[in-house]
């Protein structure tokens, strides 16, 4: 969910744009990071654990701890708390440690 | 007690609770700050010596009841959000309290909102007398609420909620 | 290969203020940030600070980020490289970096290491879930964003960011249904407490989440009541429905590259994990290699600004800058410091301080 008032902050947003969610076509505004587009649509579920499998989404977002890591444009771990959001950008859920070859 | 829950006891706020007789002369700053930390900002915007000077930057803050004239100024710097004003002398059955506020809701000068008390429970329907912008300029208002006279030393806040 | 005079890593308070001062001695300086902006995590600091007029008392962080960004980037003896990252330390001496996508080597002749802190985690049942996230992310998220993650949170930690992050969260609209905290006194000032205790917020002391529950996401938690063994107390479990649990217990310093370097290091509780030994004028035992902020630390804001200009104003003076000032202005710095943690909050801080300086006389 976005902000839509708040009595401290003005937040400056760029322009709008598309990008993909596991298929899917959503909208944000460029330069957020990937991870803020996806919470304001109420996705955050952004990986799934190497070993069981688990859902996770993300923790420090300030791009330590690796817990937000995603697929995008087919790259695998990228921190998504901090790459910031492009038209087009296809983004995918991670499942595991990532994969370059797939 | 205040360090398990954030609610000053009652014997803490009798503590820094003006004279009767600087009480009865009209408004004045109750500053509700019971622990020393490192934070002078309500000294040093006080123009009229209202604060008596720190020592150590530690200090707890010490009003001059005589000069300060709850001007209100304090309100807006303290970091703590902790220095209110109160007048008793506003008239028969009301008092006059001015509290520090950093919500989106700007209640309308007249408008009946909740009145809460150091819990935040529901103390008593108030009266919104006056919304000013702090006078530190940072987004922060500064808000005067007509109270129930016996509510002047509970009331602190206001709902956010619209 | 970039050569500089003052290698800064880390553009927060400790940094800015670190490069503000080499820079103003005469020293040349290259501040290295990783994000594409300056601040660091003073940037979602919406909240008043505390201290005096030298550390700008009752400015908003997010103010003191632009009041100092502003001043390093018109300083012209800064060259400031943002969306960089300082990657290791070679032994020849030199920093790695990736700067915008490429990959490059600094050759300096003082470092000062101001690489902050990560936000430390909490183990119980599901405490992986989707939906628990550390306060500080949610900061991040709610302040510099403008997004929030749910609709009903819980706090674990009542230290001063947990008590200052839920107030934020009442001032974004989000309702905040409990402050849970282990130790049986509340950590933060006093005076934060009580603002966030005044617009209903309970803070439960002597209280832990047992577990989290949820599918795919956080869907609520339970809490109960410990005893002085850190046991739960029969009877006194309670579930909280809530959809964002915040975790707010404790920083740990970012010290790889110190460790990368040789500096010498302890394991010092007080001060949140590993940290570098140094003088008090922030040198390590490596000479030239200086640390600042929460690196060398947790500490407040305040005080990394004031430990920035120590290591700063030492770093030039090694260099030959600003000799005839310099006793001077790191006296007066060094008499902030002491007023910031002379009270009874600076208990620990002097605690962890203490030790060191005792684990340092051992490493000589």
């Amino acid at each position: 969910m976005r902000i839509e008032k708040h009595p401290i902050l003005v937040f400056e947003k760029g322009p709008k744009v598309r990008f993909y969610f596991d298929g899917k076509e959503m909208e944000g505004y460029a330069g957020e990071p990937v991870a803020a587009a996806l919470h304001a649509a109420g996705v955050r579920v952004l990986s799934h654990s190497q070993i069981h499998n688990r859902p996770r989404g993300f923790w420090c977002a300030i791009g330590n701890c690796s817990s937000c890591n995603m697929r995008i444009n087919g790259v695998p771990n990228v921190r998504s708390c901090v790459e910031p959001l492009k038209e087009g950008m296809i983004v995918e859920t991670q499942k595991g440690k990532g994969d370059l070859n797939a | 007690m205040l360090e398990k829950t954030g609610i000053p006891t009652p014997e803490q706020l009798e503590a820094i609770k003006p004279s009767k007789e600087r009480l009865a002369k009209g408004p004045v700053a109750i500053v509700e700050c019971f622990q020393e930390i490192p934070c002078d900002p309500c000294y040093t915007a006080c123009n009229r010596g209202g604060f008596l000077p720190f020592e150590d930057i530690n200090d707890l803050p010490r009003t001059d009841e005589e000069k300060c004239n709850g001007c209100s100024i304090c309100v807006g710097f303290c970091p703590g959000l902790a220095v209110f004003i109160v007048d008793e002398t506003y008239s028969d059955d009301e008092a006059l309290v001015t509290i520090p506020w950093e919500f989106t809701r700007l209640p309308a000068e007249g408008s009946q909102v909740w009145g809460l008390d150091r819990e935040g429970n529901e103390a008593a329907r108030v009266t919104v007398k006056k919304v000013r912008k702090s006078a530190k300029k940072n987004g922060a208002h500064v808000i005067t609420l007509m109270v129930p006279k016996d509510k002047a030393y509970d009331i602190r806040s206001i709902s956010h909620k619209e | 290969m970039l050569e500089t005079e003052v290698l800064v890593i880390g553009g927060g308070p400790a940094g800015l203020k670190a490069a503000l001062s080499a820079a103003r001695q005469g020293a040349e300086v290259t501040l290295v940030e990783r994000d594409p902006f300056l601040g660091g995590q003073l940037v979602k600091q919406t909240h008043m600070f505390f201290g005096s007029k030298e550390q700008y008392a009752s400015e908003r962080g997010v103010n003191i980020a632009k009041i100092l960004s502003k001043e390093v980037e018109e300083n012209d003896k800064i060259r400031v490289l943002k969306d960089t990252t300082a990657l290791g330390y070679y032994e020849d001496r030199r920093v790695a970096i990736e700067m915008e996508g490429k990959f490059e080597t600094v050759n300096h002749k003082a470092l000062i290491a101001a690489t902050g802190a990560q936000e430390n985690t909490l183990v119980f049942p599901n405490c992986d879930l989707p939906g628990i996230y550390g306060a500080g992310a949610v900061q991040t998220l709610m302040n510099v964003h403008g997004v929030v993650p749910g609709n009903k949170v819980a706090m674990v930690g009542a230290g001063n960011i947990g008590v200052i992050v839920s107030y934020q969260l009442l001032q974004a609209g989000i309702d905040v249904v409990a402050i849970i905290e282990a130790m049986p006194k509340i950590g933060a000032y006093l005076v934060h407490a009580s603002k966030v205790r005044r617009m209903g917020v309970p803070i439960y002391t002597s209280h832990t989440v047992v577990e989290a529950r949820g599918k795919d996401c956080l869907e609520s938690i339970v809490i109960s009541q410990i005893d002085d063994k850190w046991q739960p107390v029969e009877g006194t479990g309670r579930k909280l429905d809530v959809d964002v649990l915040c975790v707010s217990v404790g920083l740990t310093p970012l010290t790889e590259l110190l460790f990368q370097a040789g500096c010498k290091m302890a394991f010092i509780g007080e001060l949140g994990g590993h940290v570098a030994l140094r003088d008090i004028n922030m040198e390590t035992t490596v000479p030239n290699i200086f640390v600042a902020g929460d690196v060398s630390g947790i500490e407040e804001a305040s005080a990394a600004m004031v430990e920035g200009q120590v290591a700063g104003l030492t770093a030039a003076k090694n260099l030959g800058y600003g000799l005839d000032d310099y006793e001077e202005k790191v006296a007066a710095a060094h008499k902030e410091l002491d007023g910031l943690r002379r009270g009874p909050v600076g208990g620990k801080i002097r605690a962890g301080l203490d030790k060191l300086y005792k684990e340092g006389e051992v490493a000589v």
